[in-house]
């Protein structure tokens, strides 16, 4: 993992490199989010200051984006569809699986262990695929039942 | 300019330069109910509550549509009625209907206009989450259950005081209007002026009451009580009652008596205190090439303001106290004496037209022997409720005068109420002071009204003495820009944070609009012109306790009672950002600041240069290295803290030494012990 000190002086890159513009604030969490894997307090105080905005518009922002996250996200993150196609076709019954699974609770979206993250997203645009789930945005996975995600869960456990 | 014609419900009327449609439409009588429209804030155009219909265009928002040449405008047809009550009965559907309990009743604008529309029922069952309410700060509560999400709030406090302490946060159902991480209200920048709670329309936010707190040491026989009253009060209590301030100000003495306080003074009488010092003050920096601009101290959500962003200018502050805390000063420490009583046993009550007085009381320095000089803060809306409580029928008291020997002030004491008073009193005591007897009245023009900034000048014994007026912080923040910039210079600077200056604090009675703050001023200056005590000097009780009591003006007597001293502030509480990987448990801790001032003057490169030598040196794992907001020294940044100690004036040059001396040092202690 990449030391804090690295990560500390990439904010303040990419704060540089938009040149602090207010315009530029959501590229400028975009970027922060890949190098902290999400936005933590101090450093969106970090770029309000940086940028000389209120720490409220910032928190503003960064609350409003379903991207953006304030707190860590798991080292999987599993995003289920809950389009109207994987609705219908049975998107609640895998995400119920998956989190019964993962012992999650009510608000919770994100494991004790930092291992893995749940959400629900509105349309993936793979209708055809109906029900849909990704892992980390790259491994995409059609058709799925509630068992065969919980097989997917098992595999990305042995990952570790 | 928009010019032309258009037809309001069948009326033909000239477009004149109205930006919208709402306010062409109050010109020519009618009234187009809003909630998230302010003629003094940008258009926000969110709740649709002042949909009108257009003919050829359907329904608009006509607070965010410009009249143009030829409409037909019709503001009470069948269906803007019904949409009007169907949005009413929506934000009540999602709000905490306890009116009756809530402080905001009667005044409230949801409740107003559910009633005006006729709203008798709400269809659509009961907010069902609760979200907390904070009360953490000491003179504003938020309560998001009765939020309707107009952003009022938002862009005063952005757009007029140029903070930004509110925003929207989260999105949808779930959108929220919130601090900076939902943090305590008392956890960030908040200056208390109150000016989001002037402008809400429901409960939501609304002031701290200390009603309870006066109202016990009223009926505590032990309690020696007394009051003072700020001069914006007298201007705006009668709007409480439906009248005008003729004889207010006594009414309200003969009220406060019924109430049962034991003394009714004037926090004029502190103002005139403040002007002569404040007045010496400037006569002496003026001439030992003293700090200037003077900036004035009598408004305490400016201080907070600059303590938080310009820790540099703090030495420009006047150092006198605020005519509140100078009288607070007085009674606890003099006046208590004098009449045998110990600072405990003497309760200081006083009456403002602000919400960052109630602030300005708790701040630690202003105490003697262990008791705040100011006890309770209540505002002028608070006060009203204490008379009606009381049963009192304000309109039918004889008015009775103030107590002496406290309760005597001038027309320059009384102006301090308005933008540009102070800067005018300060005028007429040089005028005096420097021209003796036969200077008379001396009525400043210039620095007169509600203008956000006023720049006006006067000659002093051959000097040309430039003066600012600001009113609003935002403003303020503008003139401070040009004149650190060197492209503006004054000798004085007034400042007030709310529009129009304290006659339109955050505490004053409802309906808290330009208009109602440009009546109170001229109120103020009626009431000033008929005073025969003119100018600070001409109080004749103010100099017999100046002389008793501190031995003369700008004496060292008054100097350590009536005046203080500021210090940085931070903006926001958190925890710091971990910048070194030392798991922690290292022996030495050093924090870098990385607050506002630290950071423009470059702590980040000092950052790295500690990060830098402290794998130079191979002291990973023993000092762990964090960067953290603001150590409030930020007049002496970059600010560093090495396990307790703070460490100041840290640059490029010595901060290798630095790192040295303070803390490779104690990494070889540590390890050699
Ligand atoms: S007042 Fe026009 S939309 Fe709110
Ligand atoms: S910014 Fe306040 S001490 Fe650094």
């Amino acid at each position: 993992m990449e030391s804090p000190q690295r990560k500390f002086q990439k904010l303040q890159q990419i704060i540089d490199k938009y040149e602090g513009k207010a315009s530029q604030l959501i590229p400028i969490l975009q970027e922060v989010q890949e190098e902290y894997r999400y936005l933590p307090e101090e450093v969106l105080t970090y770029i309000a200051t940086a940028m000389k905005l209120p720490p409220a518009t910032v928190f503003g922002v960064a609350t409003f984006y379903a991207q953006f996250s304030l707190i860590p996200k798991g080292k999987y993150v599993i995003r289920i569809c809950d389009g109207t196609a994987c609705h219908v076709r049975g998107s609640e019954l895998i995400n119920q699986a998956v989190r019964k699974e993962l012992n999650l609770q009510d608000n919770q979206s994100t494991t004790e262990d930092l291992q893995f993250t749940v959400e629900r997203v509105s349309c993936l645009g793979a209708c055809g695929l109906a029900p849909v789930v990704t892992v980390n945005d790259t491994e995409v996975y059609g058709q799925m039942t509630p068992e065969e995600i919980l097989a997917v869960v098992k595999k990305l456990r042995e990952e570790g | 300019m928009n010019t032309g014609k258009v037809t309001i419900d069948g009326q033909v009327v000239e477009i004149n330069g109205a930006k919208n449609i709402l306010e062409l439409a109050r010109r020519v009588g009618i009234e187009i109910p809003t909630f998230c429209y302010h003629s003094e804030l940008s258009v926000y155009g969110a709740c649709r509550l002042c949909m009108v219909e257009v003919e050829k265009m359907g329904l608009v928002a006509s607070c965010s549509t410009a009249p143009v040449d030829g409409m037909v405008i019709h503001t009470n047809t069948a269906r803007v009625r019904r949409l009007r009550r169907m949005i009413i009965e929506l934000l009540l559907a999602n709000h905490d209907r306890e009116c009756p309990t809530c402080s905001k009743s009667t005044t409230c604008k949801l409740q107003k206009l559910a009633k005006q529309f006729g709203v008798t029922k709400v269809r659509f069952g009961k907010r069902d989450k609760q979200l907390p309410i904070d009360e953490s700060a000491p003179s504003i509560i938020k309560d998001p259950n009765k939020c309707i999400l107009c952003g009022d709030c938002v862009r005063v406090c952005k757009e007029v005081q140029g903070i930004g302490v509110w925003d929207f946060a989260f999105r949808g159902s779930e959108t929220q209007v919130s601090t900076a991480f939902n943090k305590k209200l008392s956890d960030v920048a908040c200056v208390n002026c109150g000016q989001c709670v002037a402008v809400c329309p429901t409960g939501a936010l609304t002031v701290k009451s200390e009603v309870d707190k006066a109202w016990e040491a009223i009926h505590d026989p032990e309690k020696t009580v007394i009051v003072q009253i700020a001069p914006a009060v007298r201007v705006a209590l009668g709007e409480e009652f439906g009248l005008d301030s003729r004889d207010v100000t006594g009414k309200m003495v003969a009220a406060l008596k019924k109430i049962g306080v034991d003394k009714v003074f004037d926090t004029l009488f502190g103002a005139d205190m403040t002007t002569i010092e404040e007045s010496m003050e400037f006569m002496h920096r003026l001439k030992n090439g003293g700090k200037l601009p003077l900036f004035t101290s009598c408004c305490p959500a400016w201080i907070k303001y600059c303590e938080q962003t310009h820790a540099d200018m703090l030495k420009n502050l006047s150092s006198c106290r605020s005519p509140q805390q100078m009288f607070g000063s007085m009674v606890k420490k003099h006046y208590a004496r004098k009449i045998g009583k110990k600072p405990e046993d003497v309760i200081c009550i006083s009456i403002m037209p602000c919400t960052a007085k109630k602030f300005e009381a708790r701040r630690p320095e202003f105490t003697t022997g262990g008791v705040p000089d100011v006890d309770v803060v209540l505002t002028t809306v608070e006060l009203a409720q204490m008379i009606k409580e009381a049963g009192i029928i304000f309109d039918e008291l004889k008015p009775v005068g103030f107590d002496n020997p406290l309760g005597m002030g001038s027309g320059s004491a009384l102006i301090f109420g308005a933008s540009g008073g102070v800067a005018e009193s300060v005028v007429r005591f040089v005028a005096g002071y420097t021209g003796g007897e036969e200077v008379g009245r001396v009525d400043f023009y210039p620095v007169r009204g509600i203008k956000g900034i006023k720049e006006a000048e006067i000659e002093v014994e051959g000097n040309t003495i430039k003066i600012a007026v600001v009113n609003g912080l935002a403003n303020a923040e503008r003139l401070i820009q040009r004149i650190k910039n060197g492209e503006a210079f004054y000798h004085i600077v007034e400042v007030m944070s709310c529009p129009g200056g304290c006659v339109g604090g955050g505490g004053q009675p409802g309906v808290n609009d330009t208009a109602a703050r440009v009546k109170r001023i001229k109120e103020i200056y009626s009431l000033d012109a008929v005073n025969q005590v003119h100018k600070a000097q001409d109080n004749i009780y103010v100099n017999k306790i100046l002389e008793d009591w501190f031995g003369g003006p700008a004496s060292s007597g008054t100097h350590n009672d009536l005046h203080t001293k500021y210090t940085p502030r931070k903006r926001i509480s958190g925890k710091p950002i971990d910048i070194n990987n030392a798991e922690k448990g290292g022996s030495v801790q050093v924090s870098v600041c990385v607050g506002t001032g630290c950071y423009l003057r470059g702590s980040y490169d000092i950052m790295n240069k500690f990060a830098e030598l402290i794998k130079q040196m191979g002291l990973e794992g023993h000092v762990d290295l964090n960067g953290t907001f603001c150590l409030e020294q930020c007049d002496k940044g970059v600010s560093i803290k090495v396990d307790d100690e703070i460490i100041t004036g840290v640059t490029e040059e010595n901060v290798e030494q630095i790192f040295k001396s303070h803390v490779a040092i104690k990494v070889d202690l540590a390890v050699n012990s």
